[in-house]
């Protein structure tokens, strides 16, 4: 039993700084210089920070402003852009909670919530992989848990410098080791995610996470501290000085500035407390004794406190002498801005209290009253008895808005006009042949074996489709069978040229993803990844990556949930490409109906659906084989995609299916390997135009699918009845890949292409 | 029947195997790390995980805990134990069974579907197999290298104290292809893949997993009837 309450601590000590920094204090000396802008505050903010207190902060609340006024708390360059994403009434009729909450809520039926979010941590990852991608694990298990939901399943979605960089060589394995370690231990299935590769991320590598929860609907939490005398409680793991600073230094700034300096400010994670952590509160949950809950990520305490104390109507009292500290040399703005993993705080009636305790004792969490919630709608902390923070929560919550300079950037004509019809096209089978084999054994590519092999996709006992299929499908309800869908997908390429399309095409390729394995698309949340907001040319990116998104989700009628920003992803004045990365949700009435994308089974028709257009700026052929990006990319079209996923989860319903699979990155050529490769057999295909287009092109709103022996007729009605363009164009079985008059490639060989490539690069 | 599936904290597949448990036909009872107490059930499964987070090594703590101290001396007497994954290691900690889990060859986590070969059929947990049977069930695991030394796995292959062994070569470095193993009356058994994650088709591999459960439910079903 590690329980403690309020005041059990030892008795205030003549502080070992000499004199505490108190309001007090802070009134009485105005003029005292305060390093501001060390903590990452402009000269502008600190003012600010100075006229709504109407005095000097102390130094603790220079702490608590400067980590949640920092563009990672406070999205205060993306914020006047992201309010675009606010769904309108006909997109959000299955949300029972959206942006603005730790993450989003969608009704899947049955009585069953499902909260998932995405988020970065990409900084973090590059300075110490392993220990960067597990706290970007367990920091959003923690959102979804926070919900009041139960974490099913988490995906990442990864990309990196060159495959053969030296420097991938130290950041990819440490990144996977990280989250297999991490997710592994925490016993979450890893469905999915993304691999992929490119210059522009060597020096900022893009670590997304993902993680999804499920609930009944009356578990739903908020983040609200209510009721005057509530007590405050924080659990977890001790306060130690970990990523002290973190927040508001690490994640906001690039890393050529003094990065030696912060480098002891990642965190450490330790996966068995979270363990504990996840199922203490569960059990607090189902006892019904918190009010309100908010876990501990960025800014640690001071955003919890804060937040906590902004959602609620009152205000809140901390006792800083009371936090457990690892540590006890931290004074009170360490305490503040310590981004210890694995904490939690919540609110609970005073009654609930001793039971709180208990049920923390069991799972060995130690638990601390650390406050309560006032009537004064102010946030006071004491120190040794003395007042160091005496605030209006809102202010510190809701920080500044910046409105910063757009301007479309100065080589985009150029960009467009770099014509990939221009590239010289392999000329013959033997070319089209080589080309699809060089594609196929890129690291982008490639079987990903190597990576995901490394995380544990079956823990859980509700995994039905993972890893290399095009969504992650989980069982939810076993006796009825309703399940969920999961896929994430962005890319870089595609936004560079043209960040409205590209990110609609991320979109859609993610919407795609679920459809294809029967499922219902619903729900989207986001997580977008640019350079430096204080480059004008990177806040246009991020404004026509929000207004495509916004505009994509309206056509498609399902709305954002929630999701993260994450700026200053640069080396100098090298951005990285714009790389929204868009998780979609969906939702299948009977998982036992799902469609893998394997050709299994013998003698079925393979039908491509969708309109083949000779589409190539951007694509992975481009790319791959010319080193080129430019022109235009591939056009969005979002009624097709509908129509697309209406006709599959509709034959899926009926049975009519036996793989289907979609077609992005290298288009059918790419698709039809890894369909035969996945379910071990051939294909025999007939083009139905010209081969390097039908092969090659990455046409939005296609995927091929292969209807049950006997059933095509069937299906090709359906189709029909869709609206959706379908062709006949082969037959699965046999033991190589035939592109009639083009080539013929044995599956051995496909497959040794296929799986040679990451570990001969990673071991 | 009823069969007792202890939760350590840190187990993960606790669920996973109550559920094997449930489609093999019998009961599964919720046993608790710090009580010692098992309920009376008739047989017990150390599930997969990461027990006490597997600090110092795995399954050095769990070994100690209350429930192991009731678990230990009833199993000696007779009482049918499977250890799955961590529950392996816990076994091997507390000399149920001898020799212990290493670090893999690669060094490396690996989640794999493995095709193991069933070579004693006489185990309370395996009877329902035939001899050399093929499995197909998920391996998964960062330290599931069985070793031990030449005069014990001499003992175990004259006695036929090895279960299963991965037909297509150990992926984890495994000494003599060894993937689990028996105590000397057959009763406690050791598996480092996870067969309660092979109990149907639609979330795993197979259904191939499920043997092992029906197996000792059935022998239950039997003496009962």
């Amino acid at each position: 039993m590690t329980g403690t309450s309020e005041g059990e601590e030892s008795a205030p000590e003549a502080s070992e700084m000499g004199c505490t920094d108190t309001v007090e204090v802070a009134a009485g000396t105005p003029d005292q210089p305060q390093p501001y802008a060390e903590l990452g505050l402009t000269a502008g903010e600190y003012r600010k920070v100075r006229e709504v207190l109407g005095r000097r902060p102390t130094a603790a609340e220079l702490a608590l402003y400067s980590v949640m006024w920092s563009e990672h708390c406070s999205y205060k360059s993306s914020r006047v852009h992201l309010r675009k994403l606010a769904p309108a009434p006909a997109q959000s009729g299955a949300l029972l909670a959206g942006i603005g909450s730790n993450a989003g809520v969608v009704d899947i039926g049955q009585g069953y919530a499902v909260t998932f979010k995405i988020e970065s941590h990409n900084h973090p990852s590059f300075v110490e992989p392993h220990q960067g991608a597990a706290t970007g694990v367990g920091g959003i298990v923690r959102d979804i848990l926070a919900m009041g939901a139960r974490p099913v399943a988490v995906m990442d979605a990864l990309r990196f410098g060159p495959a053969d960089a030296p420097d991938t060589g130290r950041v990819l394995p440490g990144v996977v080791s990280g989250i297999s370690f991490y997710g592994n231990c925490l016993g979450l299935p890893n469905i999915g995610g993304e691999l992929a590769f490119d210059p522009c991320y060597a020096g900022n590598p893009l670590v997304n996470a993902l993680c999804v929860g499920v609930m009944r609907h009356g578990d739903l939490k908020a983040a609200v501290a209510r009721g005057a005398g509530n007590k405050v409680i924080l659990f977890g793991s001790r306060t130690g000085p970990d990523g002290i600073g973190g927040a508001s230094v690490l994640a906001s700034a690039t890393f050529e500035e003094a990065s030696a300096a912060k480098r002891p400010s990642v965190q450490v994670g330790d996966p068995f407390m979270e363990k504990l952590l996840v199922e203490c509160c569960l059990e607090l949950y189902a006892a019904g004794l918190v009010e309100g809950i908010q876990d501990l990520g960025a800014a640690g305490v001071a955003c919890a406190t804060t937040e906590l104390a902004a959602g609620g109507s009152g205000g809140m009292r901390v006792s800083l002498d009371a936090v457990p500290l690892r540590d006890p040399s931290l004074g009170p703005a360490e305490i503040l801005m310590s981004e210890s993993q694995e904490r939690m705080m919540a609110v609970a009636a005073p009654a609930s209290v001793p039971a709180f305790l208990e049920i923390c004792g069991k799972w060995d969490v130690e638990a601390t009253v650390i406050g309560e919630v006032t009537g004064d709608g102010r946030l006071t902390m004491t120190w040794h008895g003395e007042t160091v923070v005496d605030i209006p929560p809102g202010t510190a919550a809701d920080g500044p808005v910046c409105r910063r300079p757009i301007a479309r950037p100065a080589d985009a004509g150029a960009l467009a006009a770099r014509d990939p019809a221009a590239l010289p096209r392999p000329a013959g089978g033997a070319a089209l042949r080589a080309d699809l084999l060089a594609m196929l054994g890129s690291a982008d590519l490639a079987d990903k074996t190597w990576v995901t092999e490394q995380y544990d996709r079956y823990v859980g006992g509700n995994t039905v489709l993972a890893m290399p299929e095009d969504g992650g499908v989980l069982r939810i309800d076993e006796q009825t069978g309703l399940g969920i869908a999961l896929a994430t997908d962005g890319n870089g390429r595609f936004c560079r040229l043209d960040p409205y399309q590209g990110t609609q095409l991320a979109l859609s390729e993610a919407y795609r993803n679920v459809a294809v394995t029967g499922a219902r698309p619903v729900a989207v949340t986001n997580c977008l990844n640019l350079g430096s907001p204080e480059d004008p040319a990177v806040m246009w990116q991020l404004a026509e990556a929000v207004r495509g998104l916004a505009d994509g989700c309206a056509a498609l009628s399902i709305p954002v949930t929630g999701g993260n920003v994450s700026l200053y992803n640069q080396t100098g004045t090298t951005a990285i490409h714009p790389t929204p990365v868009i998780g979609v949700l969906g939702v299948l009435a009977d998982v036992r109906r799902r469609v893998p994308s394997g050709f299994a089974a013998d003698g079925a028709d393979i039908m491509l659906l969708g309109r083949t257009r000779p589409e190539f700026g951007g694509s992975a052929w481009a790319h791959l084989l010319h080193g080129h990006l430019g022109g235009r990319p591939p056009e969005p079209d979002l009624d097709a995609e509908r129509r697309l996923a209406g006709l599959i989860a509709a034959a899926a319903a009926a049975g009519l299916l036996c793989a289907a699979h979609d077609l992005s990155d290298g288009g059918l050529a790419v698709a039809l390997a890894e369909s035969c490769l996945s379910g071990g057999r051939g294909c025999r295909a007939e083009l139905p135009g010209e081969a390097f287009t039908y092969l090659f092109a990455e046409s939005a709103a296609r995927a091929v699918a292969a209807p049950r022996p006997g059933l095509a007729g069937e299906f090709r009605s359906l189709c029909d009845e869709h609206g959706v363009p379908a062709e006949r164009i082969g037959v699965t079985g046999g033991d190589s890949l035939d592109i009639g008059g083009c080539f013929s490639i044995p599956l051995a060989e496909l497959s040794a292409a296929h799986t040679r490539t990451l570990p001969a690069l990673f071991g | 029947m009823r069969i007792g599936v202890v939760t350590f904290p840190g187990s993960l597949d606790d669920q996973d195997a109550a559920r094997a448990v449930r489609y093999a036909g019998a009961r599964p009872v919720k046993l608790w790390h710090a009580d010692r107490d098992l309920r009376g059930v008739d047989a017990v499964i150390l599930p997969g995980g990461f027990s006490y987070g597997d600090y110092l090594r795995c399954g050095a703590i769990a070994r100690f805990s209350p429930v192991m101290s009731e678990l230990v001396p009833a199993a000696r007497a007779g009482l049918p134990v499977l250890g799955i994954c961590n529950g392996f290691q816990i076994l091997c900690e507390a000399h149920l069974l001898p020799g212990a889990l290493t670090r893999n060859a690669g060094l490396r986590f690996i989640t794999r579907d493995v095709r193991l070969t069933v070579e004693n059929t006489r185990t309370a947990w395996t009877r329902g197999y035939g001899a050399g049977q093929e499995l197909t069930i998920p391996l998964k695991s960062g330290e599931g290298a069985y070793t031990a030394d030449e005069a014990t796995l001499d003992e175990l292959e004259a006695t036929g104290r090895v279960v299963v062994r991965y037909a297509a070569g150990a992926p984890n470095g495994a000494a003599r292809g060894i993937a689990g193993i028996c105590g000397e009356t057959g009763g406690v058994v050791g598996l480092m893949p996870h067969p309660e994650h092979a109990i149907e088709a639609l979330t795993g591999p197979s259904g191939d997993g499920l043997g092992f459960f029906a197996s000792v439910a059935g022998a239950f079903a039997k003496a009962a009837s």
